[in-house]
């Protein structure tokens, strides 16, 4: 099947999954050094679901990410310079320092939120995809979310809402088989969590999560499959959440013989032994790539450092935004946020 | 934009509900990116019967009938508004809202923060509450402060048809996330409405009535409870001035503010349990920020801290009665 990817596609997919990789090794670095606040949850040993989903994407095809959303972010193409800069919470991040680590979004750059509340986005992503039905565009909604969310309220509710409503939307769920603490086994009742699509009359596929090419591939087949026939499916990806559930986790819940079993699995050295056997002609090119990702990962992370802290007076902007309902402003701002000055 | 009290041509008497039913009709017709969703709002005309016609004028594509699914129906209005679409969703009762409340207060409260601005979310979340119907304690309450509680959240809370219809539009033209409360007791309340196009903005009271003894601010039902009584109140030599913030937030404190720098005196009525209510908040602030101002305690009426019960005795002893407010009233009066 590999045979139809094309140069610039196995480049692509090699980039955006080394950029997530440096990026969630610079956050270890940094968060060791107490340059990160609250927590940060990494993608490390995922990053091939983000990389080859967001590769099969229109720049019209939205995305909805989670709490371990910095892998999806750079798969959908946002800038590392100015996410560091939102996770080290200053003035030029993606949310000008008020969301951090767990909640970039931005609808002009095609993600609509990552969310904090595990299973929280699953309801948006139903309302962003009807939106698309609404406008008859030939587009689709990524509704990303783990495995842990699959045990939410939310899960069933929105599952339910897109396949009676017939909605654009490739739910992918990204099975570490961690939630927090918790194996997956100990909270799941379904043998396979694609069991559970199919219960509400959706195609659902299992797939290898730790296979660039068989995640790129499926995702283009889900994606041709969601426009031609209206209505929404199912991606299970297995995969290992090689770091703790945040930065500076104790993991005193599993072993060290079995996530050093499981970094053997890994997507990226799996990936570049599939390119030595098969396309050995890309060896030197990956080189430069890996390069470039470290450079620019680098470059991110020394602007980040550099950037100033949001001025103060910010903390009291973006609650509104104010239109011609507004138009006593004035009165609403010297009440708004300074009750009982 | 800009009507701000009650002038305007007036032509026509109607209901709250048929106000309701007008503000969105006329904002559908306009911008088709406008659409409404909830449980048995489509056909049927909703529990509420505000719906009614919509079906037949919009079809089934804009006016959607939904799951039982509060927390999927709050949370695909999020998204849809996210998308270029101005999404009505409504919780058929505000008790309801439990169910879908991480929607409401993670999602819709904060993604405009949480983004810095880059993501908007102009959606209306239309719900109604509200008791002295016997519907007992889970179809009944009053939740207003727990959203008001909240940064991030617009909440409407009208008292008459003119307000109904006038601030419906300008939340549905709004970029924002707005809670509109209905109340149950108000939907066959006539009112002078104007036949055109009119809009009132955010953060505007209204002085429902002028006077010199008292302020009684009120909202929702309890605005009318106020206003039936006022008369009665004028013949016994006291003339209360009654103001309707309508918005809870943005709250207009500058109205209430200037009122009492004149009378002096203050009552506050909701319909909520006591405890921690809207009624709480503004007494609060008026003692914190002009004190030296008051003859008199401020004195706050709401429903008692108990569940809403079913039978009409307990419920009419529950809520806040005509003699329960004159009371408060008429104590203020006498420091």
């Amino acid at each position: 099947m590999e045979k139809n990817i094309t140069t610039e596609t196995y480049c692509n997919l090699y980039r955006s999954m080394k950029n997530i990789r440096y990026f969630e090794e610079a956050i270890q670095t940094l968060y060791k050094k107490n340059e990160i606040r609250g927590s940060a949850h990494l993608y490390i040993g995922e990053e091939a679901i983000a990389a080859g989903i967001c590769e099969t994407l229109d720049k019209e095809d939205y995305i909805l990410s989670t709490h371990r959303g910095h892998g999806h972010s750079i798969g959908k193409g946002l800038d590392p310079k100015y996410m560091m800069a939102e996770l080290l919470g200053k003035e030029h991040g993606y949310c000008k320092g008020k969301g951090g680590s767990m909640h970039i979004g931005d609808s002009k750059e095609g993600i609509l939120c990552s969310n904090g509340i595990v299973g929280g986005g699953m309801p948006i992503s139903v309302g962003a995809a009807l939106s698309v039905k609404l406008h008859k565009k030939d587009n689709v909604i990524i509704c990303f979310f783990g495995d842990g969310a699959v045990c939410q309220g939310n899960f069933h509710e929105s599952m339910n809402m897109a396949a009676v409503w017939k909605l654009p939307i490739i739910f992918v769920c990204e099975n570490n088989q961690w939630a927090i603490s918790t194996n997956t086994k100990d909270t799941v009742a379904a043998k396979d969590v694609a069991d559970l699509a199919k219960a509400y009359g959706m195609k659902s596929v299992i797939i290898d999560g730790n296979d660039i090419l068989k995640v790129y591939e499926t995702a283009l087949e889900m994606r041709d499959e969601v426009i031609k026939n209206q209505g929404p499916v199912f991606i299970e990806a297995k995969t290992y959440r090689l770091s703790g559930h945040y930065a500076g986790d104790s993991e005193i819940y599993r072993t060290k013989e079995e996530i050093l079993e499981a970094w053997k699995d890994e997507p990226i050295i799996r990936f570049e032994e599939w390119i030595a056997n098969n396309r050995p002609e890309l060896i030197e090119k990956f080189k430069e790539i890996e390069q470039e990702c470290r450079l620019e990962i680098d470059e991110a992370v020394k602007f980040a450092l550099e950037d100033s802290d949001p001025p103060v007076s910010t903390a009291l902007e973006d609650v509104f935004t104010y239109g011609s309902a507004w138009e006593r402003r004035d009165v609403c701002e010297r009440n708004y946020g300074k009750t009982g000055n | 934009m800009g009507v701000h009290g009650r002038g305007g041509m007036f032509v026509r008497e109607i209901t709250v509900r048929q106000a309701i039913n007008e503000a969105i009709t006329e904002e559908m017709t306009r911008d088709s990116n406008v659409f409404i969703m909830g449980e048995d709002i489509a056909q049927y005309g909703g529990s509420l019967k505000v719906t009614g016609g919509l079906y037949d004028k919009f079809g089934p594509d804009r006016v959607r009938n939904t799951p039982l699914s509060e927390s999927a129906i709050v949370g695909s209005a999020i998204g849809a508004s996210m998308l270029d679409t101005r999404p009505i969703a409504e919780i058929t009762y505000f008790d309801f809202v439990g169910v879908s409340m991480d929607q409401i207060m993670n999602q819709a409260a904060k993604w405009q923060y949480m983004t810095g601005g880059r993501v908007q979310l102009p959606l209306v979340l239309r719900t109604q509450g509200g008791g002295y119907r016997g519907n007992g304690a889970q179809h009944s309450q009053s939740l207003e402060a727990i959203f008001t509680h909240i940064p991030g959240l617009v909440v409407v809370m009208p008292s008459s048809p003119f307000d109904f219809k006038g601030l419906l539009k300008s939340a549905i033209r709004d970029n924002n996330p707005v809670l509109f409360i209905e109340h149950k007791m108000l939907y066959n309340v006539k009112g002078k409405v104007p036949s055109e196009d009119y809009f009132i903005p955010f953060g505007c009271a209204d002085i429902k009535r002028e006077g010199t003894d008292v302020t009684v601010v009120a909202t929702s039902y309890m605005v009318k409870l106020v206003m039936d009584m006022a008369d009665e109140l004028n013949n016994q030599g006291i003339n209360i001035e009654v103001i309707d913030p309508r918005t809870l937030n943005p709250f207009d404190f500058e109205t209430v503010k200037k009122s009492v720098e004149k009378t002096h005196r203050l009552v506050v009525v909701n319909e909520a349990h006591k405890t921690c209510s809207f009624a709480r908040e503004v007494s609060a602030r008026v003692v914190e920020e002009m004190f030296s101002e008051l003859d008199a305690p401020v004195l706050t009426v709401g429903a008692l801290d108990v569940p809403i019960p079913y039978a009409k005795s307990l419920e009419d002893y529950v809520l806040p009665d005509k003699q329960r407010i004159m009371d408060a009233i008429k104590k203020v009066m006498k420091y």
